[in-house]
C-alpha cells in the first residue's frame, strides 16, 4: 500500500482529497487527512459578518461532511513533520507515515507579532475580521460603535484575500451611509503597498473609488506598533495615525509546525515550485494554497485554480512521469465595493488584473475592474458554488489557466 | 527592456530603472546608484547591500525588509534609518537587485 497524507482540511486539502481518491485505486492507495478544526469556515463569509448580512451558521459545517468515502480523516493538531523518516507527529503523540505528504494548511492571522496589538485593546478598539472568533467581536462592535476615526489597516504583505481590506473598507463607507452617521465617521486606509492595490491599473481605479468614498488613503506605512494610550499606529518612520477603531490585518503566517520542521521561510510558507507545488527540498513533499510561497494571492480561487492541474500531476508523478500541467498563478476576485455592487478581478503571475469582460460561462460576460450589480450577485451565489461544488472536487466551467479575451490591455486602459 | 548608460557602460534596466542583468553590477555601479538617490553609503550600508547581492544569488528573490531582518540580522527600524522611506526598494535599487515584489 502506497500511502498520502494531506495536512489541513481547508479549501485546498479538501478540494484534494475529493479529487485524488478517484483517481488513485483504494487498492493500492491509502489516503489520510489531518485537520484540527471539526469546524470548515467559509472564509469568504467573515468579510460580511461584522456588517450583518450574513449569519454565522451560512458559514460553518462540520469538516467531516466534505471529506469522500475512503479517506481518513484523523482529527488533531500537528506537531511536526520529520522529512528525513517520512513522518508527522501530532501533538498527542501520534505518528503518521506517508510516501507522499501534502501540506495545505494554510495561513493564519498573528496579531501578536506586532508589539501593541493583541495588547489592553484587543476586541476592545483593536479588531481584525480574518478569524470566525475576530468577526464576531467586530460584529459586535459595530452594533454600537457609530462615529469617530475608523482605520483600516494592512499590516504586511502577503495576506489572505488581499482584497478583503479594500472591500471591508468600501462595506463600512456603505454600512454607515446606510446609518445615516457616515458623516461622524472618518475613515482612513493604510497600506504597506505604494498605492491602494498592487499592480497599476487596479491600484489606479482603487484607489479613486477610496476618493470618490472621502476615504482618506496612507501608503508604504510599515507598522512598528500599537500605542495603546495614544491610540494610535506608529511606522517604522515614525508617522503616527490616531483611530478610535481600528481594523487591521494582522501579520499572516503559515502554521507554526512548518517552522519547527524546517520546512518554511520567514513566514512559515513552504518554497515550491510555482508551476508544480513539489517542494525545492524535498521529492515527496508538496504544498497547495496559501501554505506554499508561490508569488500570487493567497486566496480560494488561485487553490481551485491549482486544484485543476495538481491531482492530475501528481498521478503521473508517483509513476514516476513528468508533470505536465504548469500552473500559470491565475487569481480570479469578486470585489464587494457597497451598496449591493461589485466588480471581478482576473490576474495571474505574468498579467497584472485589467479592465474589459470576462467570459462567465452561463451568467457572463462580466465587466472586470468595473462596479456592477452582477459582480456582487456572483460573489452572494459563489457561497453555494464553494459548498456544493468547490470543496467536493465537481468541476466548475472556468477555465484554470488566464485567458486574454476581453481584457483591455494596460496602455489602452 | 530599456538600456542605459552608467558610468560608461550600457546597463539593462526595467521602467522603473532596477537592473535586469544580476552580472552588470559591481559595487562602483552601486556606488553611483546610491548617489542617484541620495544616499551616502558607509560600511553598514554596504554590509547589507553584500547580504542582499548573496541572498538574491541563493535564493532567486530579492529579500524583503522581513528577511533582511530575520536573515541578515538588521532590525527593520534600522533599515528605515540606512535607507529612509523606502528601504526595501532603496536597498534593492542599490543592489542592482528587481524590486521585491509586493505579492498580489
Amino acid at each position: 500500500m502506497r500511502r498520502l497524507l494531506v495536512l489541513g482540511a481547508g479549501t485546498a486539502g479538501t478540494m484534494a482529497v475529493n479529487k485524488l481518491r478517484p483517481r488513485l485505486p483504494e487498492s493500492e492507495w491509502e489516503i489520510t487527512i489531518v485537520e484540527q478544526s471539526a469546524t470548515h469556515y467559509y472564509q469568504p463569509g467573515y468579510l460580511f459578518l461584522p456588517f450583518g448580512s450574513y449569519q454565522p451558521k451560512q458559514i460553518v459545517k462540520p469538516t467531516a461532511h466534505f471529506i469522500p468515502k475512503g479517506v481518513t480523516l484523523v482529527t488533531g493538531e500537528i506537531d511536526v513533520v520529520k522529512p528525513e523518516d517520512n513522518t508527522v507527529v501530532l501533538a498527542d503523540g501520534t505518528a503518521l507515515e506517508y510516501d507522499y505528504l501534502v501540506i495545505a494548511t494554510g495561513t493564519t492571522p498573528r496579531p501578536e507579532e506586532t508589539p501593541g496589538m493583541a495588547e489592553d485593546e484587543w476586541h476592545k478598539s483593536v479588531h481584525e475580521f480574518y478569524s470566525f472568533d475576530g468577526a464576531m467581536a467586530l460584529t459586535e462592535k459595530l452594533k454600537s460603535w457609530d462615529s469617530g476615526r475608523l482605520v483600516i489597516h494592512v499590516t504586511e504583505m502577503p495576506i489572505k484575500c488581499p482584497v478583503a481590506p479594500l472591500e471591508f473598507t468600501f462595506l463600512a463607507d456603505s454600512f454607515f451611509k446606510k446609518k445615516g452617521v457616515r458623516d461622524k465617521v472618518e475613515i482612513t486606509y493604510v497600506t504597506p503597498l505604494p498605492g491602494a492595490f498592487t499592480k497599476p491599473v487596479s491600484a489606479k481605479a482603487l484607489g479613486g473609488m477610496l476618493e470618490d468614498r472621502g476615504i482618506a488613503l496612507e501608503s508604504d506605512f510599515l507598522i512598528e506598533r500599537v500605542d495603546t494610550e495614544k491610540k494610535a499606529i506608529v511606522s517604522f518612520d515614525e508617522r503616527e495615525i490616531p483611530f478610535d477603531l481600528l481594523v487591521t490585518i494582522p501579520l499572516n503566517m503559515g502554521a507554526d509546525y512548518v517552522a519547527k520542521s524546517g520546512l518554511g521561510d520567514e513566514l512559515n510558507y513552504v518554497p515550491v515550485d510555482r508551476e508544480t507545488f513539489l517542494s525545492k527540498a524535498h521529492d515527496n513533499i508538496f504544498a497547495v494554497g496559501d501554505a506554499s510561497d508561490i508569488p500570487t494571492s493567497k486566496a480560494g480561487s488561485v487553490a481551485h485554480f491549482a486544484m485543476d492541474l495538481f491531482p492530475e500531476n501528481f498521478v503521473r508523478y508517483v509513476d514516476g512521469k513528468a508533470m505536465t500541467e504548469k500552473f500559470d498563478g491565475h487569481a480570479n476576485c469578486f470585489i464587494e465595493s457597497g451598496a449591493g455592487r461589485g466588480m471581478l478581478l482576473d490576474f495571474n503571475y505574468e498579467t497584472e488584473p485589467l479592465t474589459g469582460t470576462f467570459p462567465y460561462p452561463v451568467v457572463g460576460p462580466m465587466r472586470l475592474l468595473k462596479e456592477t450589480r452582477l459582480n456582487h450577485l456572483s460573489k452572494l451565489a459563489f457561497r453555494w458554488v464553494y459548498w456544493h461544488v468547490l470543496l467536493r472536487g465537481r468541476h466548475l466551467p472556468i477555465s484554470s489557466h488566464m485567458s486574454m479575451a476581453g481584457k483591455v490591455p494596460a496602455q489602452d486602459s | 527592456m530599456p538600456v542605459t548608460t552608467l558610468l560608461d557602460r550600457e546597463i539593462h534596466v526595467d521602467d522603473e530603472g532596477f537592473l535586469t542583468v544580476y552580472d552588470e553590477w559591481d559595487e562602483a555601479l552601486g556606488a553611483e546608484l546610491a548617489n542617484q538617490i541620495g544616499i551616502e553609503m558607509t560600511d553598514e550600508h554596504w554590509s547589507l547591500i553584500r547580504f542582499l547581492r548573496e541572498d538574491f544569488k541563493e535564493k532567486g528573490e530579492t529579500a524583503t525588509t522581513r528577511r533582511v531582518q530575520s536573515a541578515g540580522g538588521v532590525p527593520t527600524k534600522r533599515q528605515f534609518e540606512l535607507f529612509p522611506k523606502k528601504p526595501a526598494k532603496k536597498m534593492a535599487y542599490i543592489a542592482g537587485l528587481p524590486k521585491p515584489h509586493g505579492c498580489v
